[in-house]
């Protein structure tokens, strides 16, 4: 309920940003995700550094063959902007199904895949998406792939004395459609995921040209299904097709039970659900 | 034991309008929203429910958008403009949400109230006229214990229809003679 | 909306401008000049020895005041309990923990940041000791809990035991005879009633201030039981009652959670008499799990026997009912609540046995229902699974075993007899309303489509209205609170000399809306308005005597004593106008603020002037004493026994055992109505909770007695988007047991709901051989259910 002490500080600019960030320190941004674990004394950081005053991160961009995606731009954004939907209509979804309409209003797609939680919603539609994730510090700025980011529970690859500045996602040409879906804990939609899928494909012709599957609740990190994507590659994408893919679902992934669901049932839903948004993202595809 | 190196978290001085009145005050970096509300500014509507950000019931108006108070830090609301439960009513004249609250029995212990009727007032601003699930998924960040909810969406619903300038429909709780 | 008194008339709420505005008053709103804050230290493992406690580095933290241990405040005793079988919680620990949560030490500190931050100052060591927390490794004394204690099976109930002087038959070999029988069929099922965190929104908090000069505590407690608690603060400190002040002011909801006199209570207490300061402590969430009381956890066999066309022939239950590791205020007593209305609506004979086992967790007490939805839950639940085993139609079978119009009152097999009912009266309604066999219909396509949509059953008879004598013998008074015995309904009704009502009631409610339905009473039986009559409760400087609110027993119990306490007042006012008027009382009737002659309604004299008469010695009557009021004690000869039935519709997701409810209807009858705004609200809010234990909340420990499930993270209650809204309708079958004709509702809701869920859910499976599935319906039990089915 009350966190520990600890010192803050919102700085103007990325630099002086950089410049506050040390071991000790932790970048928040819409803080949804921090600030429970600061008050319930889990995680007890030196230094808060909050970049929510930084101008300039809070916007969806136009940047050409690609769209960017802010530090500070909100789930309520992400999930309602034109762009989003048009180019990373997964990520989109993913967005308005996350939380509640006021953790909506205050976390960030940026800040949700920082985090790194198992069964959050962005890394999986951030994954399919084909995103890059644009870490920036003081010594400059690299790229990572959204694959590798989550690189375990509550941890991505990002530097402590890095920042997430934005996601970069490929536009969608002709034929391209994504979609996620998900089991919530409550059943439905709702809060995190038991287990959850996005798909992003590109048809051309009725077939299946390119895909990327992603999964999300069942392991310790959101991860690429890689088998999934090449088992529907140069099909027709029909039910058929996606069941067989589907049942890819889990090479390579070590499933781990929670209070929502055990190894099996884990490993059934991540097929349900990899069929359902490979589904979903054919027929947003057009 | 874990005990931070001193000093650490000294006063910050936050300034932001509540309720249509600038405000400043003396806090911890620490310190949450809600805290500020409910014992710097004495607004005590605000209230606390839970540590997680689930039951909604520190829900204010962050610059005119619905906000958990205590999953944010006093001092990100730097500059803001915050309305809370007291600021909601206009001169004495309830807000619709409010009525409809009154009308349709949309309380019972009424701790909830103030973050359900914040949060359903910032949806009927952006949709005067949502379906019922539209409202169920409202206010799904809004925990109530008492009602089961079924009347809070008929307060909503009276609310509703009140913005647009219907007549609300009739309550629908059987009278017994 | 008019807001005028009518009895069966819905009225806006007196209590809400304050609530819908935020100026409602609860306890942490509340602050004091030089407060301190609390916090206390859980303990963080199930079951161990302490072997150190060093607080020192605590105290020398910054605004830190004071840090007790056990050894501060083990003179004060134990914690008070009502029902003292079992061990007693210390007040701190007692150089041992016993389950994760307990209190070990506490805090004091000039804000409430810093009285957190000194927790980590106290070094603790631990010598773990193995955690008993399973259900039956528990009974089976394996492992003891407690080693002062001969067993953990501290007590168990039997159906025909528990009440030794009426001399119950056991009704056992009855049952067992008819299992033997060649036409029996029986039906067995091994289920769970899972344990549950009640989640009042509001957690509890308590602030109490002593002044020495006038050598009288105060205390503001978020509680459903200020006299109770007024009452344990003076016994534990050798005080007299009007030493002590309770207050409960606004209080956000309770559930039974805030029944209980708490540990935290009595500390903060004494930690403001020590340092000469107001004390307060507000509960976090995540403390909740372990310092307010749990609910339920059961496991236990139900076995119906009964013929082939459905005649029920007897009825068993073997359960055991988890207390955690100490015994708080009815802790033990909880399951004799289920007793009484084990047989349900019907009439056949009953075995039934509930073991009371303590473990490594946190205490069990009164969650809404207490008692009563487990055990219609395991009635109902075999009920269900009987009629399918038979092929007859769920409502068809009910119909066909409940007690009839003409047998009430029916005196059943545990001593007591159900009031007044007409159980077919209400499935006939509930049949029609809810065009069950539309229902049905539809049930049938969607089945032929491949869906998996059921429809459940669910009645409920609920027992309520504790207040008569015979119950305070068997515990349920307020005896060790140093409070008269048994739970007598309060009122005390008060014309002013303005003509102005005031009310003062013994109940402490938690948003059942006292102040509007009392003033309904008050209003209905003077003639006066409404907006004119002021209900006070909660604070036990004025009220003569006050219970609580708890077991849905506000309205026949304490209302009926302010509804006698009116009646009252009102004779005594028809003497002076009728003084007034010149006319014989006896002609003097009420109405529209005035009494007027009968038959003349121009003779008439206003309330104002009867109230100005009254307190003036010189004009009123010679045989009559100045002054307007009347106070009321009332005990009813019976508890008050409503009745319903529920009824769900709800399709499950065959790849994801997802559960949508598609509808619920409801037939429910609690006697007389007041206000039906106000019951609807209860049954809705019943509903909610039974639908959350049936679909979603689960009290979760791992076998190390760690809490799982602390944070409404992982406690998962429904919201808005996971429920439906409900359809309800009523029956009214008065009680004949209060002049109103009411009984109650607090609880039917929930006692109604839970087992209608799963009925509905297990119906909607069955086509693939699933028989049960225990609750909550996670998405995975359901699935793994199915899975096990197809297998």
């Amino acid at each position: 309920m009350y966190s520990r002490s600890f010192d803050y500080v919102a700085p103007a600019s990325l630099e002086e940003a950089f410049t506050a960030l040390g071991d000790d320190s932790k970048v928040m941004a819409g803080g949804m995700s921090l600030i429970p674990l600061m008050k319930m004394r889990l995680f007890s950081p030196g230094t808060v550094v909050d970049i929510g005053r930084i101008s300039g991160l809070d916007t969806v961009e136009d940047a050409g063959d690609h769209i960017s995606i802010g530090a500070l731009v909100r789930h309520a954004t992400t999930a309602s902007d034109a762009l989003i939907a048009t180019h990373a209509a997964a990520l989109g979804m993913a967005a308005s199904l996350t939380g509640d309409v006021q953790v909506r209003n205050r976390g960030t797609t940026c800040g949700s895949l920082a985090h790194a939680d198992v069964a959050a919603d962005q890394p999986a539609a951030a994954i399919a998406c084909r995103a890059t994730m644009v870490a920036q510090s003081a010594s400059g700025t690299r790229e990572i792939g959204s694959e590798s980011f989550c690189v375990d529970a509550m941890t991505s690859a990002l530097r402590s004395d890095e920042i997430l500045v934005a996601i970069k996602i490929p536009k969608a040409g002709p034929g391209e459609g994504s979609a996620y879906d998900k089991l919530g804990r409550r059943g439905g939609h709702s809060d995190y995921a038991v287990a959850g899928a996005a798909a992003w494909v590109k048809k051309s012709n009725g077939t299946v040209e390119d895909a990327r599957v992603a999964l999300t609740g069942v392991g310790t990190r959101a991860m690429l299904a890689e088998g999934v994507g090449q088992a529907i590659i140069g099909t027709d994408g029909s039910d058929a097709a996606i069941k067989a893919a589907a049942d890819k679902a889990l090479e390579g992934v070590t499933v781990l039970e929670d209070l929502y669901g055990s190894v099996e049932y884990k490993s059934h839903l991540a097929k349900v659900f990899v069929a359902r948004a490979l589904k979903a993202a054919l027929a947003n595809a057009g | 034991m874990f005990l931070r190196p001193e000093p650490k978290g000294v006063f910050m001085n936050v300034s932001m309008t509540v309720n249509g009145r600038s405000v400043s005050a003396d806090v911890e970096p620490r310190t949450l929203l809600v805290h500020l509300i409910r014992e710097n500014l004495h607004l005590t509507g605000t209230h606390v429910g839970c540590e997680t950000g689930y039951c909604g019931a520190c829900t204010v108006h962050l610059d005119g958008k619905p906000v958990k108070s205590c999953t944010m830090l006093a001092v990100q609301a730097e500059g803001a403009n915050i309305m809370t439960i007291e600021g909601l009513a206009n001169n004495g004249e309830l807000h619709p949400v409010q009525e409809g609250f009154w009308e349709r029995h949309g309380l019972q212990c009424g701790f909830c109230t103030p973050g359900m009727i914040m949060a359903a007032a910032a949806l009927l601003q952006d949709n005067n006229n949502p379906s019922e699930e539209e409202i169920r998924h409202g206010i799904e960040g809004n925990l109530c214990r008492c009602t089961g909810y079924h009347n809070i969406v008929r307060a909503v619903e009276y609310a509703g229809a009140k913005m647009r300038g219907e007549e609300p429909a009739a309550p629908d709780w059987e009278e017994v003679s | 909306m008019a807001t005028t008194s009518v009895m069966g008339g819905s009225i806006r709420r007196r209590e809400d401008p304050a609530l819908i505005q935020g100026y409602g008053e609860y306890v942490d709103d509340l602050t004091r000049t030089g407060l301190l804050h609390v916090a206390f230290l859980r303990s963080t493992v199930a079951r161990a020895k302490i072997t150190r406690l060093d607080t020192s580095a605590a105290k020398e933290m910054p605004g830190v005041i004071a840090v007790y241990t056990h050894e501060d405040v083990a003179h004060l005793g134990p914690l008070l309990a009502q029902v003292p079988i079992g061990k007693l919680r210390p007040l701190l620990a007692a150089g041992e923990v016993n389950h994760v949560g307990e209190a070990v030490a506490m805090v004091m500190a000039e804000t409430r940041y810093q009285a957190q931050d000194a927790l980590d100052g106290i070094e603790v060591d631990y010598d773990i000791l193995p955690a008993v927390i399973d259900l039956k490794k528990a009974a089976s004394d394996e492992t003891k809990v407690h080693d002062e204690l001969e067993s953990n099976v501290i007590h168990t109930w039997t159906y025909h035991g528990y009440w030794a002087a009426l001399g119950l038959e056991d009704q056992t070999p009855q049952v067992d005879a008819a299992m033997e029988r060649d036409d029996a069929v029986v039906v067995s099922l091994e289920m769970t009633n899972q344990r549950l965190i009640p989640v009042a929104i509001e957690p509890r908090s308590v602030l109490a201030e002593y002044n020495p000069g006038y050598g009288c505590f105060t205390v503001h407690s978020s509680t459903q039981v200020p006299h109770a608690l007024g009452g344990a603060i003076a016994t534990t400190f050798g005080m007299r009652s009007t030493e002590v002040r309770v207050i409960a002011p606004e209080v956000g909801g309770g559930f039974g959670s805030k029944l209980n006199v708490y540990n935290d209570e009595i500390l903060v207490s004494f930690a403001a008499k020590a340092l000469g300061r107001p004390v307060k402590w507000t509960e976090t969430r995540r403390e909740a799990a372990g310092s307010t009381i749990h609910g339920r956890g059961w496991i236990g066999t139900a076995s119906l026997v009964g013929t082939k066309d459905g005649q029920f022939l007897g009825y068993k239950l073997d359960a055991i009912a988890d207390m955690g590791a100490y015994t708080q205020n009815f802790t033990v007593a909880i399951p004799l609540l289920g007793l009484w209305i084990a047989s349900g609506q019907y009439k056949m004979p009953i075995s039934w046995t509930v073991a009371c086992v303590v473990t490594n967790t946190m205490t069990t007490d009164a969650y809404r229902g207490a008692g009563r939805p487990e055990a219609i839950y395991y009635l109902e639940r075999v009920i269900d699974a009987y009629a399918r085993e038979i092929g007859m139609d769920p409502f068809e079978v009910r119909k066909k075993n409940f007690w009839q119009p003409d047998e009430f009152p029916a005196t059943m097999g545990c001593g007591f007899s159900l009031d007044s009912g007409n159980y077919a009266a209400a499935v006939d309604k509930l049949i029609e309303v809810s065009d069950y066999a539309g229902m049905r219909d539809r049930q049938e396509k969607a089945r032929a489509e491949g869906r998996l949509v059921g429809i459940g059953v669910g009645s409920y008879v609920e027992v309520c209205g504790f207040g008569p004598a015979v119950l305070a013998e068997i515990g349920f008074s307020w005896t060790n609170y140093g409070l008269p015995a048994s739970f007598n309904g309060s009122g005390l009704v008060r014309v002013n000399p303005d003509a102005t009502v005031t009310v003062v009631i013994g109940t402490g409610p938690t948003g059942q809306g006292h102040e509007t339905t009392w003033a309904q009473i008050v209003g209905d039986g003077l003639g006066v308005p409404v907006d004119d009559i002021r209900v006070l409760h909660g604070d036990t400087r004025e009220h003569p005597m006050g219970i609580g609110t708890f077991g849905s027993r506000s309205i026949s119990v304490d209302g009926t004593a302010t509804f006698e306490a009116t009646k009252k007042v009102r004779e005594k006012a028809a003497k002076i106008a009728a003084h007034l008027l010149e006319a014989s009382a006896e002609d003097i009737v009420f109405g529209d603020g005035a009494a007027h002659v009968a038959g003349s309604p121009e003779k008439s004299v206003t309330w104002k002037a009867i109230a100005k008469s009254a307190y003036q010695a010189h004009t009123s009557p010679e045989d009559v004493d100045s002054g307007l009021e009347a106070h009321t004690a009332f005990s009813p000869g019976n508890a008050t026994w409503p009745f319903g039935t529920h009824l769900a519709m709800v399709e499950v997701d065959p790849d994801t055992g997802d559960v949508k409810i598609l509808e619920y209807h409801t037939v429910d009858d609690c006697g007389n109505v007041i206000s039906p705004m106000i019951v609807n609200g209860q049954i809705q809010g019943g509903i909610a909770q039974g639908i959350g234990q049936a679909m979603f909340e689960d009290a979760i420990y791992d076998q190390e007695g760690n809490m799982l499930t602390g944070s409404l993270m992982d406690y998962t209650l429904p919201t808005a988007a996971d429920l439906p809204s409900f359809d309800l309708h009523r029956t009214v079958t008065p009680s004949p047991i209060n002049p109103m004709g009411v009984k109650g509702i607090g609880e039917a809701g929930t006692i109604g709901s839970a087992h209608t869920m799963v009925n509905a859910v297990v119906d909607a499976v069955a086509p693939l051989g699933v028989k049960h599935i225990d609750m909550p319906l996670r998405p995975k039990r359901v699935w793994e259910a199915m899975q096990e089915a197809r297998a």
